[in-house]
Order: C-alpha cells, then sequence, then structure tokens
C-alpha cells in the first residue's frame, strides 16, 4: 500500500515540507483545521498537524486514535512546542499504567 | 455479592462449575496478555518519548528557518516556487501486529541525495534550502515517530481495555458464580437433610403402626 503524508500548519511555513514531498496545507483558524482534518483523513496515511491547531481540535484527533490509519500526529510550530506532544504521550501512559512514567523519569534526570 | 438468578438444581451447578472454570481461566490469560502489554508499553513510549523530543527540536528548526527565509522573499515568490511539487515521499505502508493489536508500519524507501532541491536556485534563498535540506533529514523521523506514536496510542487503549475485562473477570463475574455455587450446594444439601428426616419420619410411623 502506497502512503501519503500530509502537514498541516497554522502559517506559510509548513511550505518547507512541500519541497521534500508531503502536501502541504494551511489552516489560520482551529475550525478550518478540524473540516479539513476530516477530509484528509479519507486519504492521507500519515498527517502532521502543528500543535496549536491539534491542541484546540483535539476532541476530533481523538476519534481517530483507535484505528491504525490514519496516524495523525503534532508537531511543533515554527514558534516552538506547547507541550501538546508531550502531553499526549503522558495521557496514552497514564490511561495504561496509572501512572505517569514519563515526567517522573524527567525528574530524575534533573 | 449478588447471587446469579438461576434454579438451585444439580445441572445449572455442572453448568455453573464449567463456567467458572472458563472464567478463572480467561482471567489468567487476560491478566498474562495485559502484564505483557504493559512491558511491552513501558519500552515503547519510553523510545517514543526521546525521539519525540528528537524530533520536535527538528521540525521547530525547520519551521523557524524557513519562516525566517520566507521573510527575505516575496510572497508570490515563493508561492510559486514551491507550488509544483516534484518530489514525492515513497512511502509504503502496512500493519503488524503486536500482542494483537494492529499497528500501522511504515517503510520509507530510500531517497536520492537530499541536496536535489525541487525548484530553481535562482527563485529561493539559500536559507530556504537549508531549511528544505533538514526538512528531508527530518522525514524519516518523524515517519518513525508517527509510526511509534501511533503504537503507544493503540497499545494504550488495548491495555485499558484488558485492564477492564480482568477487573470484571476477578471482580464481579467470578465471585458471582462462585456465590451461586456455594448458594446451590447449600440448597442440595438442605434438599438431601430434609428428604432424609422425612424419610425416618415415614419409617417411624410405619414401625409404630405395624408394631
Amino acid at each position: 500500500m502506497k502512503g501519503k503524508t500530509a502537514i498541516i500548519g497554522d502559517g506559510d511555513s509548513v511550505l518547507a515540507f512541500r519541497a521534500v514531498g508531503m502536501d502541504a496545507y494551511g489552516a489560520d483558524h482551529p475550525e478550518k483545521a478540524r473540516n479539513l482534518l476530516k477530509k484528509l483523513a479519507k486519504t492521507y496515511h500519515i498527517i502532521l498537524i502543528t500543535d496549536v491547531l491539534a491542541k484546540e481540535i483535539d476532541d476530533t484527533l481523538a476519534q481517530y486514535a483507535s484505528a491504525a490509519y490514519p496516524v495523525i500526529i503534532p508537531v511543533p510550530s515554527g514558534s516552538g512546542g506547547n507541550g501538546y506532544g508531550d502531553a499526549v504521550l503522558r495521557r496514552a501512559c497514564e490511561k495504561a499504567l496509572g501512572v505517569d512514567i514519563l515526567s517522573r523519569g524527567d525528574k530524575k534526570d534533573h | 455479592m449478588t447471587r446469579l438468578n438461576v434454579n438451585p438444581t444439580r445441572m445449572e451447578l455442572k453448568k455453573l462449575k464449567a463456567r467458572l472454570k472458563t472464567a478463572q481461566r480467561g482471567h489468567k490469560l487476560l491478566k498474562d496478555k495485559t502484564d505483557e502489554m504493559v512491558r511491552r508499553f513501558s519500552a515503547i513510549v519510553r523510545e517514543t518519548k526521546r525521539l519525540r523530543d528528537e524530533t520536535e527540536r527538528d521540525v521547530e528548526n525547520v519551521l523557524r528557518r524557513f519562516s525566517l527565509a520566507r521573510g527575505l522573499m516575496k510572497r508570490a515568490d515563493i508561492e510559486l516556487a514551491f507550488s509544483i511539487p516534484s518530489v514525492s515521499v515513497d512511502l509504503d505502508c502496512s500493519t503488524k501486529s503486536i500482542m494483537n493489536v494492529e499497528v500501522p508500519k511504515f517503510t520509507l524507501s530510500e531517497r536520492g541525495s537530499a541536496a536535489e532541491l525541487p525548484y530553481s536556485y535562482v527563485d529561493v534563498t539559500s536559507e530556504a534550502d537549508y531549511a528544505v535540506i533538514l526538512a528531508g533529514q527530518a522525514l524519516a523521523k518523524l515517519i518513525r515517530l508517527a509510526e511509534l506514536e501511533k503504537t503507544t496510542m493503540m497499545l494504550a487503549e488495548e491495555i485499558d481495555k484488558s485492564k477492564r475485562r480482568v477487573n470484571a473477570l476477578e471482580y464481579v463475574m467470578i465471585p458471582n458464580i462462585e456465590e451461586t455455587i456455594r448458594y446451590i450446594s447449600m440448597k442440595l444439601d438442605e434438599n438431601e437433610r430434609s428428604g432424609l428426616t422425612r424419610l425416618m419420619k415415614v419409617k417411624d410411623m410405619i414401625a409404630e403402626r405395624n408394631g
């Protein structure tokens, strides 16, 4: 099966990924991103979405969590990540193990 | 614990005992499955976290550099330069099974050297070139991250589900069946005793009449 990849971003900077072969889409508003995501989820296998948008449409992302495809992952935007990606991981960890082993590991490191 | 709504007969007792055996076996198997999934999950989640931190730095770098580059060019120019994607990500998707959970698996075909930029050098500043080259390097990591992160999510959900099942068996189903079995066997014993006393009584009465 051939996979297709897309990136949804809140600015034009996602164009950089178009040059490496991804399809880049811009969405300046979370609602717009939500609709775009629903449309793209049918055809794309990997969808990257900048975390500023991802945070706002968390509920829609959750709908796609249980199936193998599409894979939707948050990436930070140019101005830095807002921790959404980490939060998602931490949530999964808590769900599965009951404790958050990731941040505990962090504390040990520092 | 609540008793199941069944008739206290030998037949039901036999059925319930079989059910109890199945439930106990199922409970043991599910518990083993959950334990193994948890073991794998904790390994995968650490790896995901590490990769995410790394990738986040890379992606942030790409986007920041690119937005700087964009500032140096006219908007129309940059749209034009990037509007025709001449390369595409050559990605192969399949699924693999981890403890019976179907997770995605991606294989990225090797691309030519990352230095081949899909636009004319005349239009685009070198800042943007850097960003694009970095994006190409981040791509493989991103795809690996996509695979791992989805695996984490799906395993988490599966662990949650099977934990629920284990608990339902351990704290509801098995005690209920045990309680019902106890009830039925007591009822049967009681019936037996009452039958016995009745017989003894009848025997006494007959002996009295004859004697």
